[in-house]
């Protein structure tokens, strides 16, 4: 029993919120979701053209601009080996933006054909894959990078696949009550009934009517892997220097935090910030999006 | 289901190890070329010629009995070596857990409670504590803090029971900082949830004083959920501390299993490895535990989901 | 008015104004009643009509933002402008009885606790005669192993149970005003019967005063002394029970008697109020019920008719006078 006892009037909040203005695909997500998805769209162009648009060489070594603050064009100035900042910030944009992504891409996929499969199924599947799913839970994630890194080699592949199936038992645990939720659903039963294959049914129709879902999840997932990725190259067991790397410059810049010059350690820090902070609040958005548009 | 989470995790551990590549002769003899029969000698001593389970199994018996392996690199005990350094890393979490519990849970309440301007403070602080990863935090406070301002400790552990205070400090903050904004919006969310409640209106009904409502309704219901993700969040909190130590390094077990993992001490991140999944499946379990002793609508026994 | 002219709960003009989406919405409007020391008052209505808004702006429990206006008193007081000590002292004498037990119950406490914490909190009792009192009123209301019941969690007990030691801790503070808000409409029929017969009883004993809302004219009939019926946030009648369903005044009223069904009964399907309820806010402007009438005329929708006194009560209809007498007939629809 609510509290008011209103009538509720014909359209409900959560629909009327949702026909409002904005993108297809922000729809419902307000100012700030929209501001999220344009600092986003930035990054994720960064990461690809970083590169070609920094303005020096980012791997360029010159020992006697080592810590030199703001130069001609050198806008930020030098790291600690006298690299330009700027431009290892550009091109370290490619690991620290599309590693994340693929990891995102990777677990989505693995966690919800998991949890269509195992909603769909049920029996003893879903048992077995469940109990095989709460193992993987034991094992935090940068755990399952350390070991990544000794059995493979140290490396943004292996980490990269060590988080991906990290992150799979939370996706799939997610989801998996999503689709048990959607498969409950009597459109599901009625094409049951019309003869239609299980998968097409499970592609065509659950998953469709999951991607809200699916796409929160993955958005808010971004977050967590971008943050996880670069501590793990931070450990050095990431991606590799001298490669520019978000993760890899906080701590090649930790020598001259110590040292009285933080610019690289800061700068690198900050971009991360600045992306996972504008990834939760667009997670955070869609995911209440999400939850009413299934209910 | 503990006991079997532990022994396939423990299984999954030691079998990629063992598929890991390098040679471990190679390593014991440092690159001179061994003789035949030095080769005979370490492998018997090292039990390296036995088949994989039989390995497996003996390692499982002596990790039950506290025994963890020798590491090759260091021919040393490895239950030593954790057991030197494990009071750091117990420490640092320790601190951190005291942090989180205290700021997360007390802005979480100040705006579940509170409307308006606090509440609104609250919500930008959490989203920004929650965008700061542990290792970026550890930088912005050894600048701050550390270097500039000169209030604590560089680097290192320190002595005697002051000293380490003053030098895990900025770690503990480091390593607690995002965590506090995950535990603050849970809580934020619950207590408002609480506070909505119709067994708070029956409360109110009665004329029971506003502060009396809050401790014995809406703080006891809403410890319910808190109580489960302070505990997710200090068991995690194991492993994300190697970040931690690494950025201070503090000699812990955290950054000695990413020292051993870059210079492939095998034994030694089989065995942390297995101590930090056995610490988080214990702190799980603890917290499950937790949760039905706190709700009389979960029985013991039955999932906690 | 005071306390002196034997009213303990006087109701003039009462209007409430909820927050809903930036704007202010009316759901109550106009609401006038008195009950008297020991006095049972029905208020009656579909859901949507206001009636617990009406108790809940009496019990101080309307949400934040609300506006009212018009005046509430009890025993003389104004209860809108009550702060502090002196709202939780009024609220020690006028306890409330909610529809829904499982959700007003705190469900991790046990029984006691719910039961003893007025009584510990406010009135100074020790622990040990609180208990005591509890075990007592729980085998008042029909719950003989109160003992064992006190040391149990609410999801361990049926929701007949519940209601009952809702309705036993209600009157274990010995209120002078009991607000039952449809206190069995959450049970099965078995036991809503059960728990009416232990409310009344209670209450008679005690002499204790009543606002008893429900949808049910009929139960509200045998409960009460008066009957008050309420349509889109208006009160559209007041009388004495029996007048109220045997002789009704406003075409709404003889519409919901005719809804009853009846054992007499020369009718052979019940009667329906064309159209749907409407809420305070969406109400025509004139009179509230007039698109829904059969006896409407265009006067009718010009001005909201006040709440006229006739001999043993109040109604709100411009006709009333002239129809009197043929709406128990005419009332009833085909």
């Amino acid at each position: 029993m609510s509290l008011v006892e209103l009538p509720t009037t014909a359209v409900p909040p959560a629909r009327r919120r949702l026909a409002g203005r904005g993108l297809p695909l922000l729809r419902g997500t307000g100012l700030v979701g929209h501001l999220c998805a344009i600092v986003l769209l930035g990054a994720l162009l960064v990461a690809v053209f970083g590169a070609a648009i920094a303005p020096h060489d980012p791997d360029l070594t010159n020992l006697s601009f080592a810590f030199v603050g703001r130069f001609q064009d050198h806008y930020l100035g030098f790291d600690s080996q006298g690299r330009d900042l700027l431009s290892r910030l550009l091109a370290g944009a490619r690991t620290s933006i599309l590693g994340p992504l693929v990891v995102v891409l990777l677990s989505m996929l693995f966690g919800t054909v998991l949890a269509i499969a195992t909603a769909w199924k049920g029996g003893r599947f879903d048992t077995i894959v469940s109990a095989a799913l709460d193992v993987l839970f034991a094992f935090p994630a940068i755990v399952l990078a350390i070991i990544a890194s000794v059995v493979i080699e140290p490396g943004l592949k292996a980490a990269s696949l060590a988080l991906s199936v990290a992150y799979t038992p939370y996706i799939a645990r997610v989801l998996r009550s999503a689709a048990l939720r959607e498969r409950s659903r009597d459109y599901i039963a009625a094409l049951e009934v019309q003869g239609l294959r299980a998968w097409v049914i499970c592609v065509r129709h659950l998953g469709r009517n999951m991607l809200p879902i699916i796409v929160a999840q993955g958005t808010i997932l971004f977050g967590y892997a971008m943050v996880d990725l670069a501590a793990i190259s931070f450990l050095g067991l990431g991606v590799q220097p001298p490669q520019a790397d978000w993760g890899v410059m906080v701590a090649t810049g930790q020598s001259g935090v110590l040292q009285g010059y933080p610019m690289e350690s800061l700068c690198a820090g900050l971009c991360i910030v600045v992306v996972v902070i504008a990834v939760n609040l667009l997670g955070e958005r869609l995911s209440d999006r999400s939850t009413l548009v299934t209910r | 289901m503990l006991i079997v989470t532990l022994f396939v995790a423990s299984f999954a551990i030691y079998a990629a190890m063992y598929l890991a590549p390098g040679n471990p002769i190679a390593a014991l003899t440092g690159g001179r070329t061994p003789t035949p029969q030095a080769i005979q000698v370490l492998e018997e001593r090292y039990h390296l010629n036995d088949p994989f389970l039989v390995r497996y199994v003996r390692w499982l018996g002596n990790a039950l009995t506290g025994d963890l392996g020798v590491s090759i690199p260091l021919r040393s005990d490895v239950s030593t070596l954790i057991r030197q350094r494990i009071g750091t890393t117990v420490q640092l979490v320790a601190f951190a857990s005291l942090i989180i519990v205290v700021v997360g849970i007390g802005l979480g309440v100040l705006g579940g409670l509170r409307r308006g301007i606090v509440d609104n403070v609250v919500i930008v602080l959490s989203t920004l504590s929650a965008a700061v990863p542990s290792f970026v935090a550890s930088i912005i406070l050894l600048s701050v803090f550390a270097v500039n301002l000169g209030w604590f400790p560089v680097l290192g552990g320190g002595d005697g029971f002051v000293d380490q205070v003053r030098h895990l400090t900025l770690p503990a903050f480091a390593l607690a900082f995002s965590s506090i904004a995950l535990v603050a919006r849970i809580t934020r969310a619950s207590v408002r949830e609480e506070m909505g409640r119709e067994h708070v209106q029956t409360a109110i009904s009665r004329g029971i004083p506003y502060r009396l409502i809050v401790r014995r309704h809406v703080m006891r219901n809403a410890a319910i959920p808190i109580t489960t993700i302070v505990g997710i969040t200090v068991a995690s909190l194991f492993a994300a501390s190697a970040v931690v130590e690494r950025a201070f390094t503090l000699n812990g077990i955290g950054a000695y299993l990413i020292q051993a993992a870059l210079s492939k001490d095998i034994a030694v991140v089989q065995g942390i490895s297995l101590v930090i999944v056995a610490v988080f499946v214990v702190v799980n379990a603890i917290v499950d535990f937790l949760y039905a002793t706190l709700d009389p609508r979960v029985s013991l026994g039955t999932s906690a989901s | 008015m005071s306390a002196a002219d034997g009213r303990l709960l006087d109701v003039a003009s009462l209007a409430v104004q909820l927050p809903v989406g930036g704007e202010l919405r009316t759901v109550l409007h106009d609401v006038s009643f008195h009950i008297g020391p020991g006095e049972a008052l029905g208020l009656v209505g579909e859901s949507g009509s206001g009636k617990s808004m009406t108790a809940r702006a009496i019990a101080r429990l309307l949400p934040a933002g609300a506006v009212t206006t018009g005046t509430i008193s009890y025993a003389g007081g104004d209860v809108t402008a009550l702060k502090g000590a002196a709202l939780r002292s009024y609220r020690a004498e006028v306890a409330m009885v909610f529809q829904d037990p499982r959700a007003h119950i705190n469900p991790v406490r046990r029984i006691g606790d719910f039961m003893t914490e007025a009584l510990r909190t406010n009135h100074g009792v020790s622990k040990a005669d609180a208990v005591a009192r509890a075990i007592g009123l729980l085998a008042e209301v029909g719950i003989a192993d109160g003992q064992r019941r006190l040391e149990q969690h609410p999801h361990e007990l049926s929701g007949g149970l519940l209601q009952r030691v809702m309705i036993a801790s209600a009157l274990l503070t010995e209120p002078r005003l009991l607000l039952a808000d449809e206190p069995t409409t959450a049970l099965d029929v078995t036991t809503q019967a059960d728990v009416m017969a232990i409310l009344d009883d209670l209450r008679r004993e005690r002499g204790m005063a009543l606002l008893f809302i429900t949808h049910d004219l009929e139960l509200a009939s045998a409960v009460c002394d008066r009957t008050a019926v309420m349509y889109a946030g208006q009160l559209v009648e007041q009388r004495t029970s029996s007048q109220l369903h045997d002789d009704p005044l406003h075409p709404y009223t003889a519409g919901l008697v005719g809804a009853r069904p009846r054992i007499d009964g020369d009718v052979t399907r019940l009667a329906a109020i064309p159209g749907r309820p409407r809420s305070a806010y969406e109400a025509p402007a004139g009179c509230a019920f007039a698109d829904r009438c059969e006896h409407v005329e265009d006067a009718c929708g010009e001005a909201r008719p006040p709440l006229e006194p006739i001999e043993d009560g109040f109604v709100r209809c411009r006709r009333a006078t002239e129809l009197r007498g043929m709406l128990r007939a005419g009332g009833r629809h085909g």
